[in-house]
Parts: structure tokens; C-alpha cells; sequence
């Protein structure tokens, strides 16, 4: 079985202390060792920024991709070799700035990739600018007159654009937060988890102690899983008063990759090259 | 030598393609050799669409440009056409639908047929479009040819849709038929010709498209773009049947990064695009190159910039695709100069890709793309798939962090695909140490960037070399690369047997530069005249940048339309 040792590497975060990531980077270590998944059975992609440094601490095979590009690395790994558990990690100005199309075409796909969306509402890295997950009039490097546009809600953005797993987590309810990542990561289709995260650093207001008083899990307040519009209405609840925890939503359907026969008879890296033959495919040129 | 040109020509949307092809497969069956040449503006429905086929006796490396029978199809098609008419040309017309007169045309040397073709279409129980089959009918029965090879081919075609095979049978047996009691064939080019064994009639993408299969390409992802798509239609046509994933994505950018994830994990990943879409997957061209992950990139070039021209050709690319992208890193960049070596080359680009751990291009164009040329079906007896060095499980052992980027003696470092025990390692898109951790020191960005550009030099050994076309000397040598071999190599041919002697030097091996060979080739010709298909002489420049070698004399053309035999030939003739 693997520890959660196992997982770390010779290099240690760099991150500020007090920083959401080290909770969530204890909770994957965490998630898998409760998944009983070893460092070389699994696949993490990582985006750019704070949250995509973690490919260094993370001991798996790791693929640190492009700001914004990272998903469509991940669901190119699964297509490629579907038995492998595929992760992304990556930040909101990642995966819903750069990388908002492809984080829709994903979910459209419902490839078999769990997403962790590090959701701190500030570009961290690049020293304190909006992100698409800033509230209306948050005022940052950036936008020193206050933000104009729309608060993105990744919630709301998954639910409709397809996702099969729809779940919000906290890094500061690290059980909490594990048990949810071993649920997206077992869950056959595509998984998002939003992860709520201070950035000590540049977000001043959405501090510790601004989430604990809004925060409250889905599973005790009585929520029941019935309608994706019931799951649409709760992910509404308004941000400056309450954040709902849990998932919202989850269904088996196909995966990409259940829908592909040509993956029946085993992954894409597995396949015998070794007797091509287009001889019938060219006669059809005669 | 015997050539005969025919061209269809009519609104888009009235099959001028399929009655294209069709014709040119027929003519293969027959025996003979074939070049085409299209051109269609970028609509489905209007605009005027035309499909042209050389046949000859001998073998042939690009259509011509002027037209021996025209089916006209629409008034149009007859005066847009006029210039490339040869004299004692014949067109084909329907006088029931539009009024055409040798005075309109103003050509005493053309001489004008009409057949009933949309009413022979609606007599055999057919829809408009089968008029086209009724022109091809009237033009074999005009050639003086058999019936036999256009019943086969038509055969072939609706072989698995019994009643329009029937319809079309009889549609160009009308046709055929009212030509002949009309006294057509004396314009006879008889398809006679017997060739042991028929060539297949391929467009250079479809030949990539098979090489990909052949080199054991399991994932082909893209973004519809003109004209590159044939290739994607054609493997996705074929996925089920060859058992590769072939993935429309999103955009271009998740289309490279979706093959770069595939490769990492184990698989050989191609992706096909033009000089648009591949501006998008620029950063990720990048990711490749410091992540030192294969990859083959078919960019089929249209004329640009921005949308540019995108159902005409231009070779205006080189030059991008050697340097886009920010940094320093190895590619490769192969131009293929027919459908031969759009296969053959395939080949190679994927041993490249996975022997260097690097991308490979395969820089087409809309001429050898989508143009089709007969040819002998393709050898692979001697292809071996090369994976270099891909590592498996019996290779790693341990469970310790893996040196995915250890120096090494050629720059190449042993590969782990992920799941394997002993291999775990991090892909990474900022420099990084052995194992792919980040690294920012000055000694390991130096180590790194050394053994990457390190590969630039074995790669440059197994790079295809300038080739020499024609006698070793002559008073002229055409320098050319990629798709301009075919019109090139035809002019060549044609000079030849008028007595004039000529040479060429053809490149498909653009990048690393052979600087050794193309000195040794190129010094000891006389009269140096380079032969592109863009306004900048971008291979020109890559000469003298690479040799020191400045060719005065160029012949540049790029107003959408490859380089015509002809063209060439006249412009060569006014340097006697």
C-alpha cells in the first residue's frame, strides 16, 4: 500500500506559508493512498501558476504543460492510454481564464480526467491580478478601479457545459477535501472539483475566516441530488453569503473513451505495430 | 510523348470533383498516367469550380495548363476558360441549355459540341448532377476511346448502390453513344496504354494519411482547415478500420496539445493543419521542443496571410515553420515533393520524431495536397518502425525518480512511457533538471539547452538529401523545393524532348540544412534559377543564409496557382 510519503519529492513547496495549496497538496497525497494508487500508476497535469508548481512536490508521472493548455494534454493522455487515472490541477486563471474553452470542450467530452480547479480568485504567480472567478468591483493590480466584469462560476460553468461530477471543496476542511478528491478521481467521466483557496498573499478579503463563515456542506443540509436545474439553483446561492460544499452533481454516462471502439481491445500505447499492412486501403486508390 | 489534358468546369456544388477524380481514376485503370489540377473559390454553393486531368502516355508529374476538351458545364466555363484552350480545341456544351457560338468565343481554331447532357441526366432516371457523367460519356466516346475502363470505374464508384450504378451507366452511354453517331473520336487519345500492373491515382494528403497509417500513427487530432482536411476525413473515414483515435478538437491549440499528451503517453501522435492553424499551436510547437516529446505536424500551406486564399496554393511557410515558436530547440522540417514522397517522407517523419524525440513538419501545399498524380503503389517492404529509445518494463526497475533528461552522447535520453514501475517522471514545460524537476540554475539550463541542440546534429544524417533531376550538367539547373518538383520536373521533361537541356535540384530535406551536399551539387552548375511558389524567395534566402550561396536569378509566382510546365518552359526559353 503507499504512503503518503511516497508521493513527495526531493524538493520541497515553495509556496507562501499559509497558502491554500499546501492543504490541497496534502489531501491528493492523501486521496491517493486512500485510492491505494501508486506513484507510477497515475498521470498529473499541471497548469502554470501557483497551483501548477506543485509538479515539483508531487511524486507521479507529472506533465507540466502551457498556461491554459493543460486539459487538452490530459484528456490527449487518456485517449492514449484509458486505463491510466488522469488528473488536472490546475488554477481559476488557468482553467477558466486561458484555458476556458477547452475547460467546456472537456466537459462537453466527458473524458475520464478528474479536474481540481485551485480557486482563489487572484492571479497568485503574476503578483496579484483579477481572475475570471474575481467578485464584480474586487480591486487588483490590474483593475485598480474594481473589476467590471462577471463573477465565472465554475459550478454553474460545468454543470451546463456537460461535466458528469460537479463538486465544490475547502482547503481549509482537509478530510473533507480528500474524501472529495478520491470521489472525483474514481468517478468514470469527466470530474470538477472547484477547490476554494485563499492566496494570503494577494487577496486580502477572501481570507480563512471570510470562507469559514459562508461555507456549509451539502450532504448535511438535508441537498438530495434530484434535478441538474435543483443543482444549478444551489451552485446560484449567492457568493458574498454562502458556499455550499459537496457535490452538486454526479452521473454515469459514457466516457470519450467507453464511446470509441477503437479502444475495445485495450489502450493505444499497447497496440502491436508490428504487422501494418495498407495494402487494401491502397487498392482502394485504384 | 503523347499528353492530353481534359478539364470539367462548372458552378461549385455541381460535382466537378467527383467527375474529376472519376475521370482521372478511369484513365489510371485504362493504363495510363495521370496528373491533376483543380481550383474552386472557398464556397460550397456558386463560383466557379473546375477539375482538370493530364493523361499520358509515359509517366507524368503535373497537369498541364493548356486544355485539349473542355466539358462546359455553364456559359461561364467556356470564356473563363478560353486562353488555356489549345488550338484545335473542343468543347463540350449543352445547346439545349445555353447558346454557344464560335463568334462568341472568337476562336476559329475551337470547335464547339453540343450534347443534350441535362436531358440524357433526366431521360436515365437522374438527378442534374448525373449530366456529369453524361460529359464524361461524351468525352471518352470524343477521345476515341473504349467504353470498358469508364464502365469499370463507374462500377467501383456505385458499386455498393445498385440503382445509381444503373443510372450512371446509362448516363455515359448516352453521352458516349450521341458522340459517336455525331462522328466524334477524332480527336483520338486512346486509352490503349496497358501497364502491367495500374497505378493507384492519389492526392499527396492521402498519401500522407496512408503513411501515417503505415508508420503506426494510433492518433490523428486537427481542426478542419482548407487544405489540410482531406487528410483528416480520410483517417477518420478510416478509424474504425485501422483502429487509430482521430480527434476533431476544439481549436488548433487543443489539437497540439492533445497529441503532445498522446505521444507523452506512449503513442504516435500526428496532427494536420495550414499555415492558420498552425500560427495558433506556436507556443505549444515550444512545449515540445524544451519537453523533448515526438510529434509529426502536417502543415499543408494555402496562400496567406490571416485567411489569406485558403483554396489556392502557396509555398510561403518555410520560413515560419524553421523558426516559429520563442527559444532555441531541434526540428525537423521535411518538404515533400510528391505524392511518393508525401508517403515515403511520412515514414520518416515518424522514426525522426520518435529516434530524436523532437517535431517533425511535414510542410505540403494545397498543389501536392489535394492534386492527385498516378503512381506505382507504394513500397513499404523496407520500412522498419523505429521508436527509438521508448523504453518498456523490462528496461526499468527500482522505484526511484526516473533521469528522463540525462545527457546524453546524441542528446537523446531513454523515454518511459507513464504507468511503467521505475519510470516516473515530470514532463515539463520550464527548463528543468534530469528527473524534469524546475530548474533555473545557470549550469542546468546550460547542460539542457546543449544536449537538446545536440540532436541537431545526428538528425542531420538522417536528413533525405537535394537531389539531382535530369543530366549531372546543363546550361541551366532550376533550383526548387517541396510540391514545386512536380511542375518543375514536367518542364524539364517537355524542354527535353524539344532539345533544350536542363537540370534540377530538388530539396525535401529543408531543416537542419544540407549545407555539405547542396555546396558540392550547386558549385559546380553553370546558370542557377530558383524556382518558388511565394513573392520573398524564402527558400533563397535560406540558401544564402546557409551557404553563402545568392541565386540572382528567380522565378517567383504567387498569385494562388502553382507553377504551370508551361509557364516554366517560356520562361526558360526567353534565357536561350
Amino acid at each position: 500500500m503507499p504512503k503518503s510519503e511516497d508521493f513527495n519529492t526531493k524538493n520541497f513547496p515553495t509556496w507562501c506559508p499559509g497558502c491554500g495549496d499546501f492543504s490541497i497538496w496534502s489531501a491528493l497525497k492523501g486521496a491517493f493512498v486512500a485510492l491505494g494508487i501508486e506513484p507510477h500508476q497515475c498521470v498529473v497535469v499541471y497548469g502554470i501558476g501557483c497551483s501548477g508548481n506543485m509538479c515539483s512536490f508531487v511524486n507521479t508521472y507529472g506533465f507540466e504543460g502551457l498556461h491554459g493548455r493543460g486539459l487538452p494534454v490530459a484528456c490527449g493522455i487518456k485517449m492514449a492510454n484509458h486505463q491510466l487515472p488522469v488528473l488536472m490541477v490546475g488554477g481559476d486563471g488557468d482553467l477558466l481564464g486561458e484555458g476556458m474553452g477547452h475547460f467546456i470542450h472537456a466537459c462537453r467530452a466527458n473524458h475520464h480526467v478528474a479536474t481540481l480547479i485551485h480557486n482563489n480568485q487572484v492571479y497568485g504567480l503574476t503578483t496579484g491580478q483579477t481572475a475570471p472567478t474575481s467578485e464584480k468591483g474586487a480591486k487588483t493590480k490590474s483593475t485598480p478601479s474594481g473589476v467590471i466584469e462577471e463573477q465565472t462560476n465554475p459550478i454553474t460553468l460545468a454543470l451546463t457545459a456537460g461535466a458528469t461530477f460537479v463538486a465544490r471543496g475547502f482547503s481549509g476542511d482537509i478530510p473533507h477535501l480528500t474524501d472529495l478528491i478520491v470521489k472525483a478521481v474514481s468517478h468514470k467521466g469527466f470530474a470538477v472539483l472547484d477547490v476554494l483557496q485563499p492566496c494570503v498573499t494577494f487577496n486580502k478579503v477572501n481570507t480563512y475566516a471570510w470562507f469559514r463563515e459562508r461555507v456549509y456542506k451539502l450532504e448535511e443540509s438535508g441537498y438530495r441530488q434530484t434535478t441538474k436545474p435543483a443543482a444549478i439553483e444551489r451552485a446560484f446561492e449567492p457568493w458574498s453569503e454562502k458556499l455550499p460544499l459537496g457535490i452538486f452533481w454526479q452521473e454515469e454516462k459514457p466516457t470519450y473513451e467507453d464511446s470509441l471502439p477503437q479502444l475495445k481491445n485495450g489502450p493505444l500505447v499497447e497496440r502491436d505495430l508490428s504487422h501494418i499492412d495498407i495494402s487494401k486501403l491502397s487498392e482502394e486508390f485504384r | 510523348m503523347e499528353r492530353f489534358t481534359w478539364k470539367i468546369g462548372g458552378q461549385a456544388g455541381f460535382g466537378i470533383a467527383t467527375s474529376g477524380q472519376l475521370f482521372a481514376r478511369m484513365c489510371v485503370a485504362a493504363g495510363r498516367f495521370v496528373a491533376d489540377y483543380s481550383e474552386k473559390p472557398n464556397r460550397i454553393r456558386g463560383g466557379h469550380n473546375t477539375h482538370q486531368v493530364t493523361i499520358a502516355d509515359k509517366p507524368l508529374y503535373a497537369a498541364s495548363r493548356e486544355v485539349d476538351l473542355l466539358v462546359a458545364l455553364d456559359k461561364d466555363s467556356a470564356f473563363l476558360h478560353l486562353k488555356e484552350l489549345a488550338s484545335g480545341a473542343a468543347v463540350i456544351y449543352d445547346g439545349e441549355k445555353i447558346t454557344l457560338t464560335a463568334e462568341d468565343l472568337g476562336r476559329g481554331d475551337v470547335t464547339l459540341h453540343s450534347v443534350p447532357l441535362a436531358r440524357f441526366a433526366k431521360e436515365v432516371g437522374g438527378e442534374e448532377v448525373m449530366r456529369n457523367t453524361v460529359g464524361i460519356g461524351a468525352s471518352l466516346g470524343f477521345m476515341g476511346c473504349d467504353f470498358a475502363p469508364l464502365e469499370r470505374v463507374l462500377t467501383s464508384a456505385f458499386g455498393k448502390k445498385p440503382e445509381h450504378l444503373v443510372a450512371n451507366l446509362k448516363a455515359a452511354r448516352e453521352g458516349f453513344e450521341y458522340v459517336r453517331t455525331q462522328g466524334g473520336g477524332h480527336h483520338a487519345c486512346p486509352l490503349t496504354q496497358k501497364l502491367s500492373s495500374p497505378h493507384i491515382v492519389i492526392p499527396g494528403n492521402e498519401a500522407m494519411a496512408l503513411g501515417a497509417i503505415q508508420a503506426g500513427c494510433t492518433f490523428y487530432a486537427a481542426y478542419p482547415m482548407s487544405p489540410s482536411s482531406s487528410i483528416l476525413h480520410y483517417l477518420a473515414g478510416k478509424a474504425e478500420t485501422t483502429g487509430m483515435v482521430v480527434k476533431h478538437a476544439e481549436d488548433e491549440i487543443s489539437v497540439i496539445n492533445m497529441a503532445l499528451g498522446a505521444s507523452y503517453a506512449g503513442a504516435r501522435a500526428m496532427i494536420g493543419t495550414s499555415g492558420g492553424g498552425f500560427s495558433l499551436m506556436v507556443e505549444s510547437l515550444g512545449l515540445a521542443g524544451i519537453a523533448e516529446i515526438p510529434l509529426v505536424i502536417a502543415e499543408v500551406m494555402r496562400p496567406g496571410p490571416a485567411t489569406g486564399m485558403p483554396t489556392w496554393t502557396e509555398a510561403s511557410d518555410l520560413q515560419f515553420v524553421i523558426h516559429a515558436a520563442q527559444g532555441e530547440f531541434p526540428r525537423v522540417v521535411l518538404a515533400p515533393g510528391d505524392v511518393e514522397e508525401a508517403f515515403h517522407h511520412t515514414l520518416l517523419a515518424f522514426n525522426l520524431a520518435e529516434r530524436w524525440q523532437a517535431p517533425v513538419f511535414l510542410l505540403s501545399d494545397k498543389n501536392l495536397g489535394e492534386h492527385s498524380r498516378s503512381a506505382p503503389p507504394f513500397d513499404t517492404s523496407s520500412y522498419r518502425i523505429d521508436r527509438g529509445k521508448l523504453l518498456t518494463q523490462k528496461d526499468l526497475s527500482g522505484d526511484k525518480p526516473f533521469k528522463r533528461y540525462a545527457l546524453t552522447a546524441d542528446g537523446v535520453s531513454p523515454r518511459p512511457r507513464p504507468g511503467l514501475k521505475g519510470g516516473v517522471y515530470l514532463s515539463n514545460s520550464y527548463e528543468h533538471d534530469y528527473f524534469g524537476y524546475s530548474d533555473e540554475s545557470s549550469e542546468m539550463r546550460v547542460a539542457q539547452a546543449d544536449k537538446r541542440m545536440k540532436k541537431l546534429e545526428g538528425i542531420a544524417h538522417e536528413m533525405p538529401k537535394p537531389l539531382i533531376l535530369g543530366p549531372s550538367k546543363a546550361p541551366f539547373t532550376l533550383v526548387t523545393w517541396g510540391s514545386m518538383k512536380g511542375p518543375v520536373r514536367e518542364a524539364m521533361e517537355r524542354l527535353g524532348e524539344e532539345k533544350m537541356k536542363v537540370n534540377i535540384v530538388h530539396f525535401s530535406g529543408m531543416w537542419p540544412f544540407p549545407k555539405k551536399e547542396t555546396e558540392k551539387l550547386l558549385s559546380s552548375q553553370k546558370h542557377l534559377v530558383l524556382v518558388e511558389n511565394n513573392a520573398t524567395a524564402q527558400f533563397g534566402s535560406l540558401l544564402k543564409e546557409q551557404t553563402g550561396i545568392d541565386i540572382k536569378d528567380k522565378l517567383l509566382k504567387y498569385d494562388g496557382r502553382p507553377w504551370f510546365p508551361e509557364e516554366l518552359m517560356a520562361a526558360i526559353k526567353e534565357r536561350l
